[in-house]
């Protein structure tokens, strides 16, 4: 059994019109719950929590420094390429983009890392667009063997892989991977990802299960935020979530919350996530699930970024190009979206600190394999 | 107060502590130096082995702190000694604090691999305190295999719970051959100072005194409930009584 089991068995519609039908009662029990389920997590996302924003957030406060302390795991994006071979309206790297498509050489990435490294980084997230014929497993091979000797943790944010593609990337180093669902929407995830091999939902969606089966340390889930109503697909996310750590409970896992940006090309939100909603839904995961990392990029504007380190967040990117060659290749290049917070490491680190929490920059030994 | 010794080496301080979850590496030397701590311990993936000046690792240069460096992070023994030989090299220190939990949830450590890890770095010539449930069998093959300490968790970790494991602790305490520190799940300095009183050798304490609101003064409230434990114990606490004693003995007549 995976999770496409688990995913048939319940209705968008359903689903929908039980968070909406939560009561102030039904949140009221589940901020006292001693066990934050998924039945409390819908009415912790519903409009019904929305006036228990700041109880919400003294309680996700509470628990995220007792489990993680009062520190922010910093992190450096890495775009590999930006070659693509499928259509997606949100994305500035989708095919039917006409930009200049870039694959890093061998030099280019060396150039690349060298350029992070002396922004203090020692956790990197390396990011490519899905171009099977030329970005492939021996490709990112090739590429992680030589970042390897520089960082002590390395994500990918890759097309998804077979298990035995991500076994072997696990052995070469590779600490987390990430792939986002974007929506769970089953009909209309195919109107967003209309041709390649990202319009097959079901083949996606089983991704976790397979980076679950080659043992790999991190698993990094989310929903791109704009697409569906977000409390319905942050609700199939956190019903993800249960089930991978469950059934691979030797792994950690991570949620980030990309929420939609201006991109050459690409189409307007479908729906707003609000600052308001996107801060109830970070502490509502909080609640859920004590151990989760949450993830916060640069696409978010500063003023978030700057408050939301108490609230839930740990670990968060700075200083971040979202175009290959974009820290010392080609600085000018075309960017997949444009990030929202400029401002430098120094400066992010400066914010953290003033937040009285500490930037971590090392978590990880990379001889742990 | 008796000072304690652990293979061979005398520590003032009852009391260890963590150096993970400070909001900063400023806040988490105040706290050790408040603490009188004189053994702290430091995972190795936090340490920065490739900078002199590593964030955590300097600013606990102080002559009386002892780095007990701790493998957190490892999923096996396999990892484990692999982890420890290089936290040997890079923190010049003999000392390990073995920690196995492959489940990243609840971060409970592995009795198997913690026992075939314990055996295997002892005859390394590793100083081991493994880190493990208040198991009172596992403790005493933990000593047939060489350890140099046993560190039974209280509660889960991070949870602040205090004593939860308290009959076994005792069973542990009352069977040990070597020294006892609780560890994980001490959440208040009574906690400390409960433990101390059931003659636990030592304690370690991180979230509770790295998140408080002064992490300083309760590293203070610490140390204070630590040796008030420790002396309530050398002192010998009168024990709880039972049964009340009947003004009129049952038993007098047989005195007759």
């Amino acid at each position: 059994m995976n999770f496409i089991n688990i995913f048939e068995s319940n209705d968008w519609e359903e689903i929908k019109s039980s968070i909406y039908s939560k009561t102030s009662q039904d949140v009221e029990r589940a901020l006292h719950a001693s066990k934050i389920g998924l039945e409390e997590f819908k009415a912790l996302i519903s409009p019904a929590a929305e006036p228990y924003l700041e109880q919400l957030a003294a309680r996700a406060n509470q628990l995220t420094q007792k489990r993680f302390g009062k520190t922010i795991q910093l992190y450096a994006p890495m775009y590999l390429s930006n070659e693509c071979n499928n259509i997606c309206t949100y994305c500035g790297f989708s095919l039917d983009n006409k930009v200049k498509r870039k694959t890093l050489s061998d030099k280019e990435i060396i150039q690349e890392v060298e350029a992070i490294k002396t922004h203090g980084f020692n956790h990197i997230l390396l990011v490519t667009g899905e171009a099977n014929h030329t970005v492939h497993i021996d490709y990112f091979l090739k590429a992680i063997k030589l970042i390897n000797p520089y960082f002590a943790n390395i994500s990918i944010e890759f097309q998804p892989l077979e298990t035995d593609e991500y076994i072997r990337l696990h052995e070469a180093g590779v600490y987390s991977v990430l792939v986002y669902q974007e929506t769970y929407h089953k009909e209309v995830y195919k109107t967003y990802h209309p041709k390649g091999k990202k319009s097959n939902f079901n083949y996606r969606l089983e991704t976790p299960d397979r980076i679950g089966e080659a043992k790999m340390h991190k698993i990094g889930i989310g929903v791109l935020l704009g697409l569906e109503d977000w409390r319905v697909d942050s609700f199939y996310c956190a019903l993800h979530l249960d089930y991978l750590q469950k059934k691979y409970w030797q792994t950690k896992y991570s949620v980030s919350f990309p929420r939609m940006r201006p991109a050459e090309g690409i189409i307007e939100p479908n729906v707003i996530v609000s600052d308001k909603n996107l801060v109830q839904l970070l502490c509502a995961y909080r609640l859920f699930n004590e151990d989760v990392e949450l993830s916060i990029s640069t696409r978010e504007s500063e003023k978030f970024r700057n408050n939301v380190i108490r609230l839930g967040v740990t670990s968060m990117s700075a200083g971040s190009k979202t175009n290959p060659g974009g820290y010392a290749v080609e600085p000018e290049s075309l960017e997949q979206f444009e990030i929202s917070d400029e401002r430098s490491v120094k400066e992010i680190a400066q914010i953290i600190v003033n937040a009285g929490y500490e930037p971590v920059y090392k978590d990880w030994q990379s001889e742990y394999k | 107060m008796q000072t304690l010794k652990i293979a061979g080496k005398e520590f003032g301080s009852r009391l260890f502590l963590g150096t993970g979850k400070f909001g900063s590496s400023k806040q988490m030397e105040e706290a050790i130096l408040a603490s009188g701590s004189e053994l702290v311990t430091v995972a190795l993936k936090r340490v920065d082995l490739e900078t002199e000046t590593d964030n955590i690792l300097s600013h606990l240069k102080h002559s009386h702190i002892n780095l007990l460096p701790n493998t957190s992070g490892v999923r096996n023994a396999k990892e484990a000694v692999f982890a420890a030989q290089l936290a040997r090299e890079a923190m010049e220190t003999n000392w390990l604090k073995l920690e196995i939990h492959p489940d990243p949830k609840y971060l409970l450590p592995d009795a198997v691999e913690t026992l075939k890890a314990t055996e295997e770095l002892a005859k390394l010539g590793f100083i081991v305190l493994p880190y493990i449930h208040a198991d009172p069998v596992l403790c005493k093959q933990l000593e047939n295999a060489g350890t140099a300490a046993v560190m039974p968790l209280g509660s889960p970790i991070g949870t602040n719970k205090g004593l939860k494991t308290i009959d076994f602790l005792e069973i542990i305490i009352e069977q040990s051959k070597v020294p006892v520190i609780v560890d994980a799940g001490i959440g208040a300095p009574s906690h400390a100072a409960h433990a101390m009183e059931i003659g636990a050798d030592a304690v370690l304490v991180n979230t509770a005194i790295a998140v408080a609101g002064d992490p300083r003064k309760m590293a203070l409230a610490f140390k204070m409930a630590v040796e008030a434990g420790r002396m309530a114990y050398e002192a010998r606490l009168g024990s709880i009584k039972r049964y009340a004693e009947a003004s009129s003995p049952l038993t007098s007549f047989l005195n007759d």
